[in-house]
Parts: C-alpha cells; structure tokens; sequence
C-alpha cells in the first residue's frame, strides 16, 4: 500500500507534470481562463490518460516487446491515442449523452495533449508494474487538473485586476505560473515510508 | 534571394514560440542551458524540414478526410528516425533530453504547418516554410536557453562570464522558465505596440 | 493532377500505404543504426570503467560480478563490480552502485577503487538531484577543500558519512539528503567490492 501512497504524493505534488515536468502546458495555458472549463479539461484528461497508459502498457508488454518492434513504439503510441480519442467521442456520445456534454469540447484537443502521450511513454520507461502504472496515471491526472484548477482561480481574478499593457494575456500568465511551480518546489524532497 | 527573404519573413513572422505560442511544452522543458535550448530547437528543425517536404509531396494522393492521420504517422516516422540517429551517435545529448525527443510528435508546431502550409504548398515552399519556422523555433529556443543559464549560473555556452555564486539558482529551475519567457513574451508585445 | 477523393477505397489504400512505408523505412534504421547503439552504450561503459579504475587489460565487462545488497528489503539493489586485472593479477575495481535515496530519486555512480579498498576516482553516471544543488556532487567529493574529498580515503579505516551523521566527510552546502545517498551509495560499492574479493578467494581455494 505504501509504494502505492508514494507513487501518488509523488505525482501529484514533487514531480507535478506541469510545474516540474513541463507535460501538458498548451491545455494549461490554453483552457484555463474559467475555472468551470478547467475542471472539465482535468476530468476529459484523467479519463483519456488512463484507458490510454492501459491500452499501450499492454501494446507494448504483449505486442512490441515480443514481436521485437520496440522502435515502433511512438508512432504506436500516437496513432492508439488519437484512435483512441475518436472511439471516446462516438461512444460517449451514444452512451453517456449527459458526459459528452460536459466534456465532449475538450476531447479533440487532447490528441496533441503531450502529457498523455509523455505519461505512456514515461511508464515504460520507468518499468512500472501494470498497477503501478494505472496508479501513477491517475494521480497524474489529478495533478494536472489541480495545477489547471488552482491556475483558473488566479486568472479569473487577473481579469479584472490591472495589469500593465503589455504583460496583459499570456506574458503575465507564464510569470504567474512560475509563482505556483516555486510553490511546488516546496513539496520536493518529501519521502514517503 | 526571394526564398531566402521567405525563410526569414517567416522565422520571425510565423515564430512559433513569441508569436505563435506553439510548442510551450519543450520550450520550457528544454531550455535550463543555451546548449540544450539549442540542441532540442535543431532537433525539432530536422523533423520539421522533413515532415512539410514529405507531406507537401503526399499532398494530392491524401484524401482529404484521412489527411490528420496520415500527417501524424509521416511525423511519427521521422521522429523515430531522428531518435535512433541520435541515440547511436549522440547518446549523451539523447540522454539529456530525454522524453522530449519522442514528445516532438505531439507538438503542434509540425502538424500546425503540416495542416497550414504543406498540405497546400509546393515542394520547395513547404521546405523554405519548414526551414523558416524551425529556425525561429531553434533562435528562440537559444536565446531563452542563454537566458536562463547567463542568469543563474553565469555561463553562455558554458562559457564564464560572471562567477557562479552570484546566479539565481531559481531561473535553471523550473519556476524560472517560466518567468524568464513570459517577461521576454511581454518585451515582444510592447516592441509589436510601437510599431 | 487533381486531390484523390476521400472514397473508402482511397483512403485505406493511401492510409495504409504510407504506414507500410513508414514501418518498412523505421525497420531499415532500426537495422543501421540497432549495432551503433549497443556499441555506444558499452563504450560509454568501458569509458567509464577506465575512467574510475586503475589501469587494466582484461575485459571488465565479461569478468562482472552481481552483488546484490539491502536484499529483501525496500532498497534492494543491483550493484555490479567490474573486476580490473592487470596480467591477471587483480588491480582494483570499477563498481557500478545505486541508490534510491537520493533528493530527486536514483543515483548511478561508478565507484573505482585499489585492490585495499582505497577509493581511487568516482563518476556520476545518472541522477536527477536539483541543478546547481545536489548535482554538484560530481565534482564536489574530489575537490580538496575541508573534508569534503573522498578520494584516498578508504571505507574499511575511514568514517565515509557525513558529518551530520557521525562521519568525516563534508556534506555539499545545502544538498545533505543528496550527499548522504551519494556516499551511501559508495559504502554499497564498497561492500560489494570486498564481496567480490571474498568470493574469488574462496573460488581460488576451493579450485
């Protein structure tokens, strides 16, 4: 269970992917102007991440690995994803009409989502354990949606505060972003068992 | 000489990363030293070159409706290309960085001038375009990378030129990409304003 | 020429063309470039080895020996000695150790040492401590400047542990936890170094 506890302090808070690993920063600077939309891009990512980190742990365990193709591993891995994606959309728009609603929107845009395909590739790299790896996706995942989230408040008061001219948009967003990843840092070093 | 005015019109025209704002991710996760900066800009340059004159080619056997696809498995392809040169001769550089090699797939940049310009352009536009917006993307990439490694370490290059004790470690880290980007971005907008 | 129609037929046919290509031409790199790779790799290592070693000229790298310490616990690790020989006579050792103990996770160094144990060179193969913080450790432990050299010292007489912790060595300003994981994974190598010695002997003996 420890390894486990480990695993998703570690994801979520020390190695956040967007503020220490740098994964997944155009949806992060992109959809995270209202705080509403980022929730729903936190739960469309989590949603996709998962099935897809599961679908290509098991691509490259029982296809690449013994076929010997390991090389093909990026372009697998992108074309399972962007499939991936698609199958999602039509499926949720015929089962689940209600899911698609709310996050119907953010699905096309998480195919050039790099955190997705970086966290697949990640976990292979890593050698995780199947379970390992479907745990680390999620507390990844979460990462990510409290970075989007925390980084929605503080825009939506940066809208209607002053900021000068030309700073106003993207340049003050990065600056703010970087306030939060030193914040981040504090979680560094915290070991877990 | 047009061609060329072409490749520099849009470096810094279409520049991915100041005007653009295409491809963050590397942008920030690559950049703690000028080198590195450098290094992962050429390396999205070669795929980037590569993918708009293969696609530019491709052009009219593509259909229109499968065109996304194909576009993604041509730049997959080259990326992985690029992956195996560099890791049998380049291994320490591969090793530096690390999972944004492969990552280069995802960054919109390619399929954005695959999408925008090569699907729609000839041959030896699409490899001007290609060059050109790689060139701005590696530029950028450099100057950010210089940035951060002048102020914290003190070094360009790796070259000394003040001594280390008076850097900020903080702009090698990660909350300093972030800071050292968005204070040139809002350099570029106020020199776009008084224009 | 006019653009193909988006038919069923020229669609499959051109998707899975170019992905038959793709895969085709990934397959002939693959095949180029597959030997170059192994052979950077166990350069890199040997470049290691004779780096941190003393001079030798057997061939390490058939001769390795796996120790594997802290087993069955958490930290359980795979260290690998590199016996170096010169005429056949057992010079001294490279020994790859790692450690999961470090600030920002596992540390790899390559440890050398003399035939007594002598700590004669290390490098830092891989971490991933804070820039300009614990990744100073590379040059740090060989610098001569307090007590912070480790080199000449010799596990078997001297403390190699921080001070914090009771030892002699200097720990890098600001970076203790990576200080600590760094000789801790020199102690290992170390270790795994007498072990090898041990065994050999007993080989020797039992010949």
């Amino acid at each position: 269970m420890l390894e486990y506890l480990s695993i998703i302090i570690t994801a979520i808070f020390v190695n956040n992917i967007v503020f220490a690993q740098f994964l997944g920063i155009c949806p992060f600077l992109g959809v995270s102007k209202r705080i509403s939309s980022a929730v729903g891009m936190g739960m469309a990512v989590m949603f996709v991440m998962v099935i897809a980190t599961a679908v290509t742990y098991l691509l490259q365990m029982y296809v690449l690995e013994p076929f010997n193709v390991a090389f093909l591993q990026t372009i697998v891995f992108i074309l399972v994803i962007a499939a991936l994606v698609q199958v999602l959309e039509i499926v949720m728009k015929k089962a689940m009409p209600a899911l698609y609603q709310a996050l119907g929107v953010f699905l096309p845009l998480i195919t050039t989502n790099c955190a997705v395909l970086g966290v697949a590739i990640l976990v292979v790299q890593k050698n995780m354990a199947f379970v390992e790896a479907l745990v680390y996706s999620v507390s990844t995942a979460v990462g990510f949606t409290i970075a989007l989230v925390i980084f929605a408040g503080i825009r939506e008061q940066l809208s209607i505060s002053r900021v000068p001219k030309c700073m106003q948009g993207v340049p003050i967003a990065l600056i703010t972003a970087g306030i939060l990843a030193m914040a981040f840092m504090g979680f560094a070093g915290i070991k877990i068992g | 000489m047009n061609k060329l005015k072409f490749i520099i019109e849009s470096a810094i025209k279409n520049n991915p990363t100041f005007v653009l704002l295409l491809g963050m991710c590397p942008t920030l996760g690559t950049t703690s030293s000028a080198m590195n900066g450098m290094s992962m800009g050429l390396a999205t340059l070669c795929v980037l070159v590569c993918s708009n004159v293969v696609i530019s080619m491709l052009r009219n056997v593509i259909p229109d409706k499968v065109r996304i696809p194909a576009f993604i498995v041509v730049i997959a392809s080259f990326v992985t290309v690029l992956q195996m040169v560099m890791q049998a001769y380049m291994p320490l550089l591969y090793e530096t960085l690390g999972i944004f090699i492969p990552l280069i797939v995802v960054n919109c940049i390619l399929l954005g001038r695959a999408e925008a310009f090569a699907s729609k352009n000839g041959v030896i536009d699409s490899l001007c375009d290609g060059l050109g917006v790689g060139l701005g993307f590696a530029v950028s990439l450099t100057i950010l990378g210089a940035l951060r490694e002048f102020l914290g370490t003190g070094r360009i290059f790796d070259m000394v030129v003040y001594d280390e004790v008076y850097g900020s470690l903080l702009f090698v880290l990660a909350p300093g990409a972030f800071i050292v980007l968005g204070l040139l971005l809002a350099i570029v907008n106020n020199i776009k304003a008084q224009k | 020429m006019g653009k193909l129609q988006s038919s069923l037929l020229n669609m499959v046919l051109s998707l899975g063309v170019i992905t038959i290509v793709a895969a085709l031409i990934l397959g002939g790199v693959y095949v180029l470039t597959n030997e170059t790779i192994a052979e950077a790799e166990r350069k890199a290592q040997v470049q290691a080895i004779s780096e941190v070693a003393p001079e030798f000229d057997n061939n390490p790298l058939e001769e390795q020996f796996l120790y594997k310490a802290h087993a069955g616990t958490k930290d359980s690790i795979d260290i690998v000695v590199y016996p170096a020989k010169r005429n056949g006579e057992l010079v001294g050792a490279a020994v790859k150790s790692v450690t999961k103990n470090g600030f920002g996770g596992e540390i790899v160094v390559m440890c050398g040492f003399e035939t007594d144990g002598t700590v004669r060179n290390y490098k830092v193969l891989k971490h991933t401590e804070t820039v300009g913080l614990g990744s100073k450790m590379q040059e740090w432990f060989r610098t001569d400047k307090g007590s912070q050299n480790v080199i000449g010292l010799n596990p078997n007489r001297d403390d190699v542990r921080v001070k914090k912790d009771g030892g002699q060595v200097d720990a890098i300003t600001a970076a203790t936890i990576s200080s600590r994981a760094f000789l801790e994974a020199l102690n290992d190598a170390y270790k795994a170094f007498v072990m090898m010695q041990n065994n050999r002997e007993e080989g020797e003996r039992n010949e």
